[in-house]
């Protein structure tokens, strides 16, 4: 019985992470310009990973392999706002305009 | 030399080394220790041993924290992927002003602004950040200004 609903868990979980990652694919396309498809990515990387990695985590059992896959989530956590940190610092900097409002004074 | 840095960086190092590695006899435990102390030694003599490495002042308060910020990611994902799949995207670029004093404060603001899906630090200048909002709700929860006092409250520590 407790077999059976970790299993659902874990498929609900990696459901949720197949829907976060389609849909944050989607906004990479849709999207109008590269600062608004940075959100989309970030979607990716937090959503999408950590709901995938919860189902395997859900389907290893517990095992060193789980604080592996915990430290994977965690990596994951701390790298990805540095991509998207330099992407967008850069957009800037090479002086790309943003699609929208500008409010107040920006650097 | 020997100080809390140096020691938690060490508990870090050894405790990663162990989960890693999955094999305990006593020959390679002791060569993870030994390699451990040789890193912690390199630190130490190239003066990164700082806190911007160890923030050790952060450690009180980090699980909280964590909690909180799972939270509003979860939260914000939702609404991102509302506003994706419903087409109602007004994206705008503001500036902030950040209330935390020392770099690695600073450093974790920008990092919880950019991991929160929906908003973005484009530019950081002194104490002020540039942000780039997907719609204007989100806008107003960094204008809102609730992460930057749990910063400021992560950062005070104890």
């Amino acid at each position: 019985m407790l077999d059976l609903s970790i299993q659902i868990i874990s498929i609900i979980s990696f459901v949720g992470g197949v829907f976060f990652i389609l849909t944050g694919s989607i906004g990479l396309i849709r999207l109008p310009d590269v600062f608004s498809r940075i959100h989309a990515a970030g979607m990716i990387d937090t959503a999408g990973a950590s709901f995938i990695i919860l189902g395997m985590i859900l389907q290893s059992g517990f095992s060193l392999i789980t604080a592996k896959l915990v430290f994977i989530g965690i990596f994951i956590f701390f790298t990805s706002p540095i991509t998207g940190h330099v992407t967008a610092n850069l957009a800037r900097k090479k002086g790309v305009i943003p699609i929208g409002k500008t409010k107040g004074k920006t650097l | 030399m020997i100080n809390s840095k140096s020691i938690a960086l060490f508990l870090f190092l050894l405790g990663f080394w162990l989960l890693m590695s999955g094999h305990y006899t006593v020959l390679i435990t002791s060569l993870g220790v030994i390699s451990c102390l040789l890193c912690v030694y390199l630190t130490i003599k190239g003066n990164f041993l700082d806190n911007e490495t160890i923030p050790i002042y952060f450690f009180p308060r980090l699980i909280q924290y964590t909690i909180w910020l799972i939270k509003e990611i979860f939260i914000s994902n939702i609404t991102t992927a509302k506003v994706i799949l419903s087409k109602s995207e007004e994206p705008e670029l503001f500036s902030v002003k950040a209330t935390q004093k020392t770099n690695e404060g600073k450093v974790t603001y920008a990092n919880s602004i950019t991991l929160t899906p929906g908003t973005v630090t484009t530019q950081i200048k002194d104490n002020v950040f540039e942000v780039h909002a997907l719609t204007k709700e989100f806008g107003d929860d960094v204008r809102g200004s609730e992460m930057d006092r749990m910063v400021t409250w992560l950062e005070k520590g104890k």
